[in-house]
């Protein structure tokens, strides 16, 4: 059992390795034609020299041949190195490494929220289909997916920070005048319990927490939909009408009987949601000064520096895989028909 | 009426549409009695599964009772059945039993929710209950397999899972709706047995809610008859048999005497025995990637214009042989021969290019779920002839598929509806109509009136049979149920585990059957037997005494 599962997983890990050949040929490609030259980009100043911007092209590795550029930086990735940002003067591994965690913080802490508000809704809009609270919870999801997050982050910074002040100033993940803890997992809410320091973590939450309700109130929307979508199928099926003529309680035939046979598309719609969020998340990095890795590469792509940019493809592709390998033994443990196969 | 331990009375039940309704139950009155066992009989739409809905309070959302009342033990249950009785006192067993089982939970822990949602036990004495029951419902080698999930079981087992959670609180009455539509004879014998023998140990009432009068009869201590609604006529099982009032009842009666012939049937036998023969199969092998050998050596052949009848219970190969010969599948080994010519060495995916192809047809089992939703009963029977037959301009098209519809006794206004719009015996006919559209020379039927109700199905049998002697054409009709094949076949072959266990004429192996299994299929057909009626009844009646 253990050893087919893994060789599952290995077989995963192989067939995805061309997808992220082809990712990384791609965008290799895409910064290349890109407008716009980073050498001039970088020279000292709007009148440098000729000279000056052949000698940085030179230094950049730009003037040698497209082929023996993507040879040498697809020989970078395999030994771990995806080149240096001109914007920050750092590797773009340490970049990543260093803003990578903040982004999935505040990715994770959304979804979260999301997923605690969404099911709940979906249940009692599908258990109540088509009654006045199904409407009512319709109509919300339907008003939070058409306001854009940018707008809904300035509304709630207005509201809670500005008016009502119950949160800190809404930039960055912490106060700069607190001290930071050990850098254990680079999750601050982890970190801070790890090391014992409730007044540091209670400070991360509250920081976190606008950002956080922005993104999980622009996800709520597919999740509620596809919780009580799903919901509904399986409650027409036979199997709940047999454990209502077996006199089970409802919570009962709720939970265990109905939720746990609609969870399969919901994973599903869960992997989808995550790795849209964590690519699309920019805005909301952007309103919140969220060191995250979304502006990070952002930033980048307005600078034309190319391999912070390749790397956070790279990374995105990479993260995409993970979580569908995730979501797929995950459907094999909810679902004993799947891992039949 | 006598006071009985469930009580139904003048109910009327009512769909609301959107825009329409429908009187589901117009004032049906039933009365089940302390340890008997009650049949409700009739077609599909007569309200019969309606009725047990509405004891069990499980009406769909759309469904109200508009009148009468429902009493089960001098308590009215009419407007909503309490949590603590269903299951507990009243509980249901359903048709199809592998969609009405929990896919993903454990039999195991499906047997204790049920306990656990009256009793409260400790989870050491609900499991020695969950043994007991499984062992009660003889589900074989229960230490080992009692973990496995529904998809694991067989339909037949699956059916036990639900009749031990039925009984799982020693309800005093319980309602079976179809418990064996879908499962082959043997499995049907085992589970009927099972549900009599329970029902008269421990004393329980059981509502039979059921369209075949045969099984009714066997196992019921009275019946009633149900058309459109209303009861209209019930009593005991040997004065409906004998003398049905009703003339609904007596349709039933006589379609379920037909297929239970003293004397052979009149289909016109076929004399062309000596000819060629159109279809010749010979060592016929095919495994699937799984490693289960679904047909194993199997050898037979059809005459022109001969119908040859392929039993066997699920698992038998016998839907496996009829996609090898509809060349849907590829054999791994053997040859097909059709007219003369080998066709198994044709691969099933270029065999749409082959000329053999509009000869060789067939006609599925589900009537519906093989006609495309989105096609309108014109187009269904017209695809085939637009893919496969010569070029027609759409006034010929339409006059093509006019003459097949009305071949098979489609009304032409039929013809705009959409699958959802027809009936079962509608969708059967337009499933029939399409297969012929080409002008085949050989016909698999695979089952194809298993879905559908006592009367359509004589109705479409008596239709195929038509079809065969106009059209020449040659059958291979594959079913469970001996009798169809028996009414409509001049040969049948048995299939056991993939291998043929017996072939010969129907009448003499009816008459005379060879191989032990043969006769343990043809003994295990439900049918009214007055002599054990009476034993049965005479049972009932000391178990209910004591």
């Amino acid at each position: 059992m253990m050893q087919t599962f893994r060789r599952r997983i290995g077989a995963r890990a192989l067939a995805s390795l061309p997808a992220l050949l082809g990712v990384i040929v791609f965008t290799f490609i895409l910064m290349r034609v890109l407008p716009g030259d980073p050498a001039v980009y970088f020279a000292s100043g709007p009148n440098a020299g000729q000279a000056e911007i052949d000698g940085l092209r030179h230094k950049m590795g730009l003037d040698r041949p497209m082929p023996i550029q993507l040879a040498h930086y697809v020989a970078g990735i395999v030994t771990g190195d995806l080149g240096n940002s001109l914007t920050t003067g750092q590797p773009v591994m340490h970049d990543i490494r260093a803003r990578l965690p903040a982004s999935l913080e505040l990715t994770l802490t959304a979804l979260g929220l999301s997923l605690l508000l969404s099911l709940p809704l979906g249940i009692v809009s599908a258990w109540y289909a088509n009654s006045r609270w199904d409407q009512c919870i319709r109509t919300l999801c339907t008003i939070c997916f058409c306001i854009p997050p940018f707008v809904s982050a300035i509304f709630l910074i207005y509201v809670f920070y500005y008016i009502f002040g119950l949160v800190p100033d809404p930039t960055g993940r912490i106060n700069i005048f607190t001290p930071l803890p050990h850098d254990i997992t680079g999750f601050l809410l982890v970190d801070f319990l790890l090391t014992g320091d409730p007044a540091g973590w209670r400070e991360a939450a509250g920081q976190l927490l606008l950002p956080a309700v922005t993104m999980a109130l622009f996800v709520l929307s597919p999740l509620t939909r596809m919780t009580r979508a799903s919901l509904l199928t399986v409650m027409n099926s036979d199997f709940i009408r047999t454990a209502r003529a077996m006199g089970l309680p409802t919570w009962r035939i709720v939970t265990v009987y109905a939720l746990r046979n609609a969870l399969s598309p919901i994973l599903t719609t869960v992997g989808i949601v995550f790795s849209t969020m964590l690519g699309a998340n920019v805005l909301v990095e952007k309103v919140f000064s969220w060191p995250g890795v979304a502006s990070y590469a952002l930033d980048a792509l307005v600078a034309s520096d190319y391999a912070p940019v390749q790397g956070f493809i790279l990374l995105m592709a990479i993260l995409f895989i993970m979580v569908n390998l995730l979501v797929d033994i995950l459907q094999g443990l909810v679902d004993p028909r799947v891992s039949m196969e | 009426m006598m006071q009985g331990i469930l009580d139904i009375d003048a109910l009327s039940v009512r769909f609301a549409g959107r825009n329409s309704h429908f009187d589901a139950l117009r004032g049906v009155s039933l009365s089940l009695e302390q340890g008997r066992i009650l049949g409700v009989v009739g077609e599909s739409g007569s309200g019969k599964s309606v009725t047990g809905l509405s004891v069990m309070g499980l009406l769909p959302q759309q469904a109200s009772i508009t009148g009468g009342r429902i009493r089960f033990k001098d308590q009215d249950i009419t407007a909503r059945t309490p949590r603590h009785l269903r299951g507990a006192s009243i509980a249901m067993v359903f048709q199809n039993p592998r969609a009405a089982l929990n896919p993903t939970r454990r039999i195991c822990d499906q047997l204790s929710d049920v306990i656990r949602a009256h009793e409260s036990l400790d989870s050491g004495a609900i499991r020695q209950r969950v043994i007991h029951l499984l062992e009660s419902v003889n589900f074989p080698d229960i230490s080992r397999r009692m973990g496995v999930y529904p998809h694991e079981l067989s339909g037949g087992l699956c059916q036990r899972v639900m009749i031990a959670m039925a009984i799982a609180c020693s309800p005093s009455v319980i309602i079976a709706d179809e418990p064996t539509t879908g499962l082959d004879v043997l499995t049907q014998k085992a589970v009927m047995d099972l549900l009599f023998r329970l029902s008269r140990e421990r004393a329980m009432s059981m509502m039979l809610i059921t369209h075949d009068l045969g099984l009714a009869a066997q196992y019921c201590d009275s019946i009633a008859v149900m058309q459109k609604g209303t009861v209209v006529e019930s009593g005991s099982p040997a004065r409906i048999f004998s003398n049905p009032q009703h003339a609904y009842t007596q349709r039933l009666v006589d379609a379920c005497m037909t297929m239970h012939p003293a004397q052979p049937h009149p289909a016109g036998k076929t004399t062309s025995r000596k000819r060629r023969p159109l279809l010749e199969v010979s060592n016929l092998r095919k495994r699937y990637a799984n490693g289960h050998l679904a047909v194993d050596g199997v050898s037979f052949a059809i005459a022109p214009g001969e119908s040859l009848g392929l039993i066997g219970e699920s698992g038998s190969g016998k839907s496996t042989l009829s996609r090898l010969v509809g060349r849907l599948l590829d054999p791994d080994d053997g040859a097909i021969r059709f007219e003369g010519r080998s066709i198994g060495t044709i691969g099933a995916r270029d065999f749409f290019r082959a000329e053999q192809r509009p000869h060789i047809q067939l006609v599925f089992q589900d009537a519906a779920g093989s006609l495309n939703p989105r096609f309108t009963a014109f187009d269904s029977i017209a695809d085939p002839v637009r893919r496969l037959g010569p070029a027609r301009n759409p006034g010929a098209l339409r006059h093509h598929v006019e003459k097949c519809a009305a071949d098979v006794g489609l009304a032409p206004a039929l013809l705009d509806r959409y699958p959802h719009q027809l009936s079962g015996g509608q969708c059967a006919r337009v499933g029939i109509a399409r297969a012929i559209s080409v002008d085949p020379k050989l016909l698999i039927l695979d089952e194809p009136t298993a879905a559908l109700d006592v009367l359509a199905q004589s109705e479409i049998l008596a239709l195929l049979e038509r079809l065969r002697r106009e059209k020449g054409m040659s059958y291979l009709f594959v079913s469970h149920d001996l009798h169809i094949v028996r009414m409509i076949c001049d040969r049948m072959v048995i299939l056991q585990n993939g291998k043929i266990v017996e072939t010969g004429n129907c009448e003499e192996v009816f008459q005379n059957p060879r191989a032990p299994y043969t006769a343990q299929l043809l003994a295990a057909i439900p049918h009214f037997r007055p002599a054990s009626q009476e034993a049965a009844a005479a049972t009932g009646t000391e178990f209910a005494g004591s």
